[in-house]
Formats: structure tokens, sequence, C-alpha cells
């Protein structure tokens, strides 16, 4: 159990700087996600947590101390993999004892927790197994039973699901915030799939190119990104991106500035009946949901996200927008939020 | 899944393995054959004729004291040549395995003794532990220690064993450095954090995944010591001092073309191939075993 404060954390390797100062602090049994697309630095960031990786500069607190220059082993972590790293030539009992071993566990001790770990992910059965004989999800649990026996102050997940397929990915989450809410310890989880940060974060860092861009609660995040990066990450589909002002009483936008609309936001009306109008390239109708693909009189690319229960707009047909202009996100040339 | 070739042409698969039939046939087949017909004849002094005499030249090899303790000597040296150039190979390795900067010219300067011929390799220490004028037989004469391998057998035999060893440990170092880099690094990670010390994570993870390596080079290297080795023994010792490094193989040679003993040079040449033939079924059956693969 313990809290989590990173100080103006930088990486360099050689001349160029990949992680350009992170500040983030993280409360005592909160689960953080650490969100962005491939190469922004957010592996790199953990690795640093987790000490497989040194800190150019800043400083990493956990608890009450400052774990810059300790081992990993004296950081009390544990970490699950993306490829989960297991033992390959020690059974799965093996795999998660091994962590007790070497901390000098006495043996009646090291079974007792093995066992209640096995039992929490329903691996009893597989306890004599190498881990060539086991699934890809079987081996995710042993990845989780290795970590959770230890009970250590921190989790660190790098990338757990993105090795295992989709239903599995979709069960694999739910277990794993429901084994962090149990055992309450702290988490510190990279992924770069929005659904998986949005669902298991109590706060998520969305990261881009070694910037935290924001930090947030899911659904803050989402209703308010803080950058047009953040808006086009979080969300599918991503939020509409508009060059041209449509709300009425306004002037044109300022150069390189843009306006932004959650496909959710946007309600189908009569040609001319709504705030723009609409031409309708194609649609795909999702089952629960329908999205609107086409172009604004201004040349925009646009996607409505509609009920799947409607009847569906035919191809080539104009159709008109109703928005409501207080959903409207207005971001200048840099991609930050502005007021207008 | 099971990849299969299926040839239209009876004939065509036959003339596709002739090749290496014929190598094996040439090299391997009919020397051992000749080897198990001479071994049961003795020439007269003047290789005019011979004459059949059975198992009379095995009777006779194995009631010659020399011939068994040329046994025992043959596996001191193997031993020790292979334990020695195994284990500095994996510590060379583990510390190539280290470096990142100039990995490459590490590595090819550590492969470099593996193209010396051994009878060069032979000469090479030769020259440095010559008695009299060797650079290092010098130097441990100033320090107060007496070099002369042509008179002590112990001496005699950890030249030969250095020079043999120092040969294969290029060898044995490209194929431990393969080994180690193709265990991924994220389970030494997982190791690390799970808070193994870096020998701990050696003994525990690193060595045991190695082990197919391992196995494969421990046969390798038995049977370079058993054979290979003649060259750098033919070049330092000759055998002696006393047939203090005469190995079976190097005991084969003398006997045969020095001794002109052809019919006992062909038993010991049988004993020889069933020797090693035993040895590499046991390696396999009793210590792959351990190995995972």
């Amino acid at each position: 159990m313990a809290e989590i404060k990173l100080e103006a954390i930088r990486k360099s390797y050689g001349r160029t700087e990949v992680i350009h100062g992170i500040d983030a602090e993280i409360s005592d049994g909160e689960f953080i996600v650490i969100v962005g697309p491939s190469g922004c630095g957010k592996s790199t960031l953990l690795r640093m947590v987790a000490g497989l990786e040194t800190i150019t500069s800043g400083d990493i607190r956990i608890g009450d101390r400052v774990v810059n220059k300790l081992e990993p082993r004296e950081r009390d972590i544990a970490m699950v993999f993306q490829n989960y790293a297991l033992y390959p030539h020690m059974s799965v009992f093996d795999n998660m004892a091994y962590g007790l071993k070497i901390a000098n566990v006495p043996k009646p001790e090291i079974a007792s927790r093995v066992a209640e770990a096995a039992r929490m992910l329903e691996l009893e059965p597989y306890l004599d197994r190498k881990p060539r004989q086991l699934s890809g999800g079987q081996r995710q649990r042993v990845a989780m039973g290795r970590a959770i026996v230890r009970k250590p102050a921190v989790f660190l997940f790098d990338e757990p699901l993105s090795n295992l397929d989709a239903k599995l990915r979709v069960q694999m989450r739910l277990e794993i915030k429901a084994l962090q809410r149990k055992l309450g310890v702290t988490a510190l989880y990279v992924t770069h799939d929005q659904v998986e940060a949005m669902t298991l974060a109590d706060r998520m860092i969305v990261m881009n190119a070694g910037v935290a861009e924001q930090v947030g609660a899911p659904l803050d995040v989402y209703a308010n990104p803080a950058t047009l990066f953040v808006a086009g990450f979080i969300g599918s589909p991503p939020m509409n991106v508009l060059s041209h002002e449509i709300r009425q009483g306004r002037g044109p936008l300022d150069p390189g500035a843009v306006i932004g609309i959650r496909p959710e936001h946007i309600d189908l009306v009569a040609p001319g009946a709504g705030l723009i109008d609409l031409d309708v390239a194609f649609c795909e109708p999702l089952g629960a949901e329908t999205l609107v693909h086409g172009v604004t009189a201004a040349g925009d690319k646009l996607v409505v996200r509609i009920d799947g229960e409607t009847s569906l707009p035919a191809d080539g047909t104009r159709v008109g927008l109703a928005i409501d202009p207080a959903r409207i996100l207005a971001f200048d040339a840099a991609g930050r939020r502005s007021e207008t | 899944m099971e990849k299969r070739v299926v040839f239209d042409n009876r004939w065509l698969p036959y003339l596709l393995v002739a090749p290496q039939l014929l190598v094996t046939f040439v090299f391997f087949f009919w020397p051992a054959g000749q080897a198990i017909y001479q071994s049961a004849f003795i020439p007269d002094p003047f290789g005019l004729k011979t004459q059949f005499v059975g198992f009379g030249n095995f009777e006779y090899l194995f009631g010659n004291r020399y011939y068994r303790e040329s046994f025992l000597t043959t596996a001191v040296f193997s031993v020790l040549v292979t334990v020695s150039a195994m284990s500095f190979a994996l510590w060379l390795a583990v510390l190539a395995d280290r470096v990142i900067k100039g990995s490459s010219a590490y590595r090819t300067l550590l492969i470099w003794p593996y193209a010396v011929a051994p009878a060069i390799a032979g000469v090479l220490w030769l020259f440095m532990f010559n008695p009299f004028t060797g650079i290092i037989a010098w130097m441990l004469s100033q320090m107060g220690y007496v070099w002369n391998h042509n008179l002590d057998g112990g001496q005699a035999m950890a030249l030969v064993v250095a020079a043999s060893a120092w040969k294969q440990i290029s060898y044995n170092f490209l194929f431990f450095l393969a080994g180690l880099q193709a265990i991924p690094k994220s389970v030494i990670e997982a190791a690390a954090i799970d808070g193994a010390s870096f020998w701990r994570r050696f003994w525990t993870i690193v060595f045991p995944l190695l082990s197919p390596t391992t196995f494969f080079l421990l046969v390798v290297n038995i049977i370079y010591a058993f054979f290979d080795t003649f060259g750098v023994i033919h070049t330092i010792t000759k055998g002696g001092p006393e047939q203090s490094t005469t190995i079976l193989v190097y005991k084969v040679f003398s006997d045969g073309f020095v001794g002109q003993d052809l019919g006992s040079s062909a038993a010991q040449s049988v004993v020889l191939l069933l020797l090693v033939g035993i040895l590499t079924v046991v390696q396999f059956r009793f210590i792959e075993r351990r190995v995972h693969y």
C-alpha cells in the first residue's frame, strides 16, 4: 500500500529526450492508467517506476522513499509484462513461488499464499503444469498470480491484455479491475487501448510524444479534453474536428483553430432544419448504434452516432444536423482548448 | 504442422541424398569397416602378409598396462578440457552479453582462436612455454617456479589442456552468447523484480534456460577432446613425458604409425569408436532429460 509521486520525470537516450517532464500524484489504492499511442513513452515511464530504466532527471517516490537509485527488488513492486515473462522451465507453482523463495518466506507460508492466489485466479488445477501447456488467458493469470503472492505496495501492468483475443481481453479486464479493488493495491497500468483506459481507470494519464497531455478521471477527460490530441484519442469513433465555424453569430475561426463535436451529440433532422447540412457518404450499422459518415458543405468529414433502430439515411442523400452549441468545443491553433 | 515433400520420380530422392551418403561412406563407413577388419589380423614385421588372430589384438590390449593407463589419461584430459573450455566460454559470453558498446568488435576478436588449426595452436603455446626460450616459462622461473613440461607429466598435461581448451573457447563462446541472447529480456527483468540478485538470476533462470546449448556443447566438446586435440598433443608433447599425455587417439597413431603395429592400432580405433558411441548415447539418455527445450 503506497502512494506514488512523479516529479518532473525526464528520460533521454543520448541527446534524444523521450520523456519531457512528467508530474503525477497517485494516491494509495488508486488505479491509474497511462494511455497513449505507441512510441509516446508510456512503457518507458512505467519501466522507470519499476527500476528497469534509469531516470535522467526528476524524482520518483513510492510511499515516502525516493526510489530513483533503488534496484527493482528494493522498490516493493510487482509487474505484469505484455508477454507475461513467465519462467518457462518452472511449473505454475514455482513461477508464483519464485519471489517468495528469494525473500526466504517459510515453506508452509509459500504454499498457503500460492494456494490462495491460485484459488482467487482459478489456477488450482494447473499448478503442476509448465507455462507452455497453458492457454494465453491462463498464462496471463499466472503472471497476475506471481504479482499478487508477493503482496507488493504497487502493481505495474505493461499492456497485459494486448496478446489476448478480443473476448478474453474484455473478461480479463473485468477481472483485473475486481482483483485490484479487492486487494486495494495502488496500480499503474499502461495501455494503448482507450477502451481499457476508460473502463479500468480511476484516473488516467493521456500521454503523447513524451508529454502528459491530460490527467483526470475518464469521464472528465472524455467530456472535457484539454487538447485536440486527447479529444481525438479518447472516444471511438473520435471527436469530429471541423475547420469551419458552424455556430451562428460568430466570425470565422482563427487560422489553424478548429472546433470539435462528439458524434453522439449530433441529431439527424430534415435538410436545412439544423445548424448545417451533411451529405451522407455511407452508414455503418453496428446493431445498438449506427455510424453515419458524410461530408459537410464546407468540406469537413463528419461522423454521427445515432440509435441503431432509427431508419438509415440513404447513401448520397442530404440530411440536416441538429447540434447543441454548448456541446461544441473550440481548440486554438496549438491544439489547446480555447474559450471561443 | 507437418511439412512433407512428395516426389513423383522414384529415384530423385535417392539421387538428392546420394552426395551426403557418399561422403559418409567414404570417410566413415569404409575406414571404420577397414579398422574392424584389420583389428582381427596381425601383419608380419615386413608388412608382406597378415595372420588372422580373431580377438587376439583386443585381448593383448586390455592386458596391457599402458593401454589401461591411457584410458585414465583420456578421462582426465577430456574432463579438464571440456570443463575449462565451457566454463571459461560461458563466463566470457555472460560478460559480452552485458556489453552494449562495441559488442560486435569483442565478439569478432573472441572468435579468432577458432580459426587457428590445432597444430598451430599447439606450436603457439609451445613457444610461450618452451622451458628454455618461452616467455611464460621465463616469467615463471623469475617467480621461482621451474617449468619444464618435458620432464614433469603434470605440467605437460596442464599445457595440452590449456592449449586445447583455448582453441575451443571461441566456439563455445559463440554458442553461449547466441543462447544468452535468445533468452527473453523480460523474463530476466521479471526475476529482477521478483527480487533475484544477478547471480541468483543466473543460476535459477539463465543457466536452466541455457541448458539446450550447454548440452549440445557438452557433446561437441567431449568429442573434440577425444579426437581433434591430436594436433595439439602431437606438436607439444608427443604423448610424453612417460606417456603422461598419451590419450587414446594419440596412442592409435603412435602404436600404428610409429610402432607399426597396425593390428593393435586398428583394434584401438574400434574401441575408441565404441567408447564415443556409448558416451554419446549415455549423454542423450541421461543428461538430455534434464534439459528444458
